[in-house]
């Protein structure tokens, strides 16, 4: 086929077409993936028996706090990393922001507590599982995060690819606070973090055979 | 940033297509269609520039990146510019060729040069290698007929339906998924 006539077939009949940016497909996508892993964790894991006493303490809320930005700037990159030519500007930097946080919180607890306390706050009861967990209610997500910049145009697959994992880690993280029974800063400056950077990195592994269009 | 020689023209450039593109997006088909015309006059000077090395190539790209640029056009945002979104697709679809090819080595310029895109034109269409006709017909026939009785044949929606018994927005769907499988050919193509 020439390329006028490509062209001629391409225009003909075209019609309108609504611009999208993305943020109805993400919307759409997280509405329905994070009830399914929240369901997969009440299946799998179950709520954190003690959720009441907990809402109460500032403790849960820093954590919650901690990985809700992580997942709100994950969707700001997220979203600019699925259309041509819109430049991520400073979006990324801004993860900083909530680690540092999250770190200042950390040391100032490590700093007053004794060697016991300390190794307590840092490994909790269940530093061996909270990352691996973290990663297994973000495949849900995952999945939503990637039907929807297929349904886009990312161009930098890799960077795609890690925004949409880290998106999922973050909303998966936000998940686990639910089920899981710590609480201190350090532990969730590390093995939340770990636990987020683990289907980042599969995502950036993945980006290029996922998000090829 | 240092602004290229050619760029005295690239307002110019820039605004005309953006204003085809806009209205041909608003559903103006005719507006689309010049749109397309003077942007793979544009793409073909800009490849050929990128493919030296393999002046073969520079048809079927041109004809490649103008088929994603039709399948991902909800994509564009009008406050944005408009050669950096087609810089962004052009060059993602070069690389993904050269990549396929494994011939980076070719590769002459910067690939950076986000101005150049819509710079020249270059009228002069060479023969594609490749023929999209003919990959189109390995389509399956619930995308195969729409696209060939309306895309083609310029036949309306509802006549199509009645030819093929599909319901209208099957055909529409038909149209739309039909377009986004030719490009996936046209990459997976050898």
């Amino acid at each position: 086929m020439k390329t006028d006539d490509l062209i001629a077939m391409l225009a003909r009949d075209a019609g309108a077409v609504q611009p999208d940016r993305g943020g109805r497909r993400f919307a759409l996508a997280l509405v329905v993936a994070v009830p399914c892993s929240a369901l997969l964790m009440l299946a799998t894991l179950g709520l954190n028996p003690a959720l009441d006493r907990y809402v109460r303490l500032p403790d849960f809320w820093m954590k919650v706090l901690f990985v809700f930005a992580l997942a709100a700037i994950g969707l700001v990159v997220a979203r600019r990393l699925s259309r041509p030519g819109v430049k991520l500007g400073r979006a990324p930097l801004a993860l900083v922001i909530p680690v540092l946080v999250v770190w200042a919180i950390a040391a100032a607890t490590l700093v007053s507590d004794d060697a016991a306390q300390r190794t307590e706050a840092f490994f909790g009861q269940t530093w061996a599982v909270c990352p691996f967990l973290i990663a297994m209610l973000s495949v849900p997500i995952f999945a939503g995060t990637t039907w929807a910049m297929r349904g886009l145009a990312p161009t930098r697959l890799r960077l795609a690819g890690a925004a949409a994992g880290l998106l999922s880690g973050a909303a998966g993280a936000l998940v686990y606070c639910l089920h899981c029974p710590e609480l201190t800063a350090p532990f969730v400056g590390f093995w939340y973090l770990l636990g987020v950077l683990i289907p980042t990195g599969i995502g950036a592994l993945l980006g290029r055979r996922l998000l090829q269009w | 940033m240092p602004q290229p020689e050619s760029s005295q023209t690239q307002p110019d450039t820039e605004k005309r297509l953006k204003d085809l593109f806009s209205r041909g997006l608003a559903g103006d088909d005719g507006a689309y269609h010049a749109f397309l015309s003077e942007l793979g006059k544009r793409l073909r000077a800009y490849l050929r520039n990128r493919l030296r090395g393999l002046p073969d190539e520079v048809e079927d790209l041109v004809q490649e990146v103008l088929i994603a640029v039709h399948n991902q056009r909800h994509t564009y945002d009008a406050a944005l510019p408009l050669t950096a979104w087609v810089h962004a697709i052009a060059k993602f679809k070069l690389i993904d060729l050269l990549r396929r090819r494994s011939r980076r080595e070719l590769l002459t310029d910067s690939l950076d040069d986000a101005l150049e895109v819509l710079c020249d034109s270059d009228e002069a269409a060479m023969q594609a290698r490749r023929d999209v006709a003919k990959l189109l017909d390995l389509l399956p026939e619930r995308q195969r007929l729409p696209i060939v009785y309306v895309k083609l044949e310029g036949r309306s929606v509802a006549e199509t339906a009645g030819m093929t018994g599909m319901s209208e927005s099957a055909v529409k769907v038909g149209v739309h998924r039909g377009l986004k499988a030719l490009a996936a050919r046209i990459r997976n193509q050898p």
